[in-house]
């Protein structure tokens, strides 16, 4: 136990910047996402074009890779400087919001075509159908796989650890290499898994909270 | 579906969409000089063989585990499903890279030292083939009662209704996740540049030292390197469920086609088969059936 109490000020911080990656990039993930799943299936075909090819390319690249662009190219455009943390929130919603995007389309499709087409006989435009029709029936049956890119995005906030950013899984390297530091590798690893099992846990029981009160029968 | 979401644009339509397919589309580069050399490409290659290396064991035996846990899962006995439900819970809640961590840097303290190449293959095995297995276990239960009935009633034993009847239909109806997640096995090969294993990405990074730090340039080639593997990937998937639909001899259970189980990760389809259910309760209905 001495690994958390020895070291309680980094797992606050830790856990604290795990929690802001999470959140905010889960937060970029959702609006994007949104905007790009409705690019997807909206009547522009350049939009079309760009939503299908960027979540093709990024969803085909690995979010290391996503993360590398972002913390180590950046800096080289001579853009204004950023600091990892914002660099690497960027990176995870960007490369969440792909999934978002998909999920949602997936939704889009389940709603079924009458409803699209009496949207549309009592003269719509795209938009009033997409926000009054279409996805507030959509973002029901997309509940609980949305839940689960939730989830993907939080175990995925360990990538971060390899581009500092002091998160949980980069709590190894910190301790490790301060010398009065209480805790070996293992412990401190072994700590980690279990707040993300405990996490994770929380989260599916929240998800199968939301399946079932937002269950709707057709 | 997206074709009732609005008219067929007009001529007006039309040409604001062909200005706006010229504004978006601008792109330039340069810093490009380190991809000139031989040796670099060499070092590319060496460096691809690398991923695919620890790609192709880690798909096999994630594949065996996943076929492991799925069997042990649906088993009879308590002392055997509660052991491994409880692990692949487990499996599936630990994130990749911190399994990867534990076999690198946790290990030696007990005394183990163990290569990057195996850290990154076991975490990678013992993540995915949980995923897998929970995808083997939906395809499992979502094959008609009337299939392990029938089996049994031919006089084959618990072995035989799983080997012959059940996990055939399983893995056709599967094949699309199972694919899904071993393009995600091999994208999570790139984890390894961070527990140091001299993968794709590790190489990247060795490259942008060079002179001009090209970092973006070996970002964009590197990237297209994995955009392509994991295309090829998702063409075999494709290409794969377009012969198993085709074949004659095949005509197996297969699952309805507006319930695509790739992005629902098992729950909506559940949602889905739900609804259908629902329409047993009208008793004159021919509704849909599963």
């Amino acid at each position: 136990m001495n690994v958390i109490f020895g070291n309680l000020d980094l797992w606050g911080e830790a856990i604290g910047n795990t929690l802001l990656v999470f959140f905010v990039g889960g937060i970029i993930a959702l609006v994007l996402g949104i905007i790009v799943g409705a690019m997807r299936v909206s009547p522009v075909p350049i939009a079309r074009a760009v939503g299908t090819v960027y979540v093709n390319l990024i969803r085909n690249t690995p979010l290391t890779l996503v993360f590398f662009f972002f913390v180590f190219g950046y800096p080289q455009l001579g853009l204004p400087d950023l600091s990892n943390t914002v660099l690497g929130i960027l990176a995870i919603g960007i490369y969440t919001a792909t999934y978002v995007a998909e999920v949602l389309r997936a939704g889009i499709s389940t709603v079924p075509v009458g409803q699209a087409e009496a949207a549309r006989a009592i003269g719509l435009p795209f938009g009033q159908v997409m926000t009054l029709v279409i996805l507030p029936q959509a973002f029901r049956t997309v509940v609980p796989p949305m839940m689960s890119v939730f989830i993907a995005l939080l175990k995925n906030t360990t990538v971060a650890a390899g581009f500092s950013i002091a998160e949980l899984a980069a709590l190894r390297a910190t301790i490790n290499d301060a010398p009065d530091r209480p805790g070996n590798p293992m412990e401190v690893l072994l700590w980690v898994a279990v707040v993300f099992v405990i996490l994770v846990m929380v989260m599916s029981t929240i998800q199968r909270h939301l399946e079932n009160k937002w269950r709707i029968v057709r | 579906m997206s074709s009732v979401l609005y008219d067929v644009p007009g001529p007006r339509a039309i040409a604001r969409n062909r200005i706006l397919a010229v504004v978006t589309g601008q792109f330039t580069a340069d810093k490009w000089y380190v991809f000139t050399f031989t040796n670099v490409w060499m070092s590319i290659f060496k460096a691809l063989g690398q991923t695919l290396g620890a790609f192709a064991l880690a798909a096999v035996l994630s594949l065996a585990l996943g076929f492991v846990l799925a069997i042990g899962r649906l088993s009879e006995h308590a002392w055997v499903r509660v052991p491994v439900t409880v692990l692949t819970e487990l499996f599936r809640a630990v994130p990749v890279l911190v399994f990867m961590m534990l076999l690198y840097y946790g290990l030696p303290v007990l005394g183990v030292r163990m290569d990057p190449y195996w850290a990154v293959v076991l975490g990678l095995m013992v993540y995915n083939g949980s995923v897998l297995a929970e995808a083997l276990r939906a395809g499992i239960e979502s094959l008609p009662k009337g299939q392990r009935e029938a089996g049994y009633a031919i006089g084959l034993r618990k072995s035989g209704v799983m080997a012959f009847i059940l996990l055939p239909q399983a893995i056709r109806a599967m094949l699309p996740v199972i694919v899904a997640q071993l393009v995600v096995t091999l994208k999570d090969t790139a984890l390894g540049f961070i527990i140091t294993y001299p993968e794709l990405l590790y190489y990247a990074k060795l490259l942008s030292s060079q002179q001009g730090r090209p970092i973006l340039q070996s970002a964009f080639v590197i990237g297209a390197i994995y955009i392509v593997m994991c295309l090829i990937l998702s063409g075999v998937a494709k290409w794969l469920e377009i012969r198993t639909r085709h074949s004659p001899k095949l005509k197996g259970y297969t699952p309805g086609a507006d319930d695509d189980p790739r992005v629902h990760d098992g729950t909506v389809t559940e949602v889905i088969a739900m609804q259908r259910g629902g329409g047993k309760f009208d008793a004159g209905g021919v509704g849909p059936t599963l």
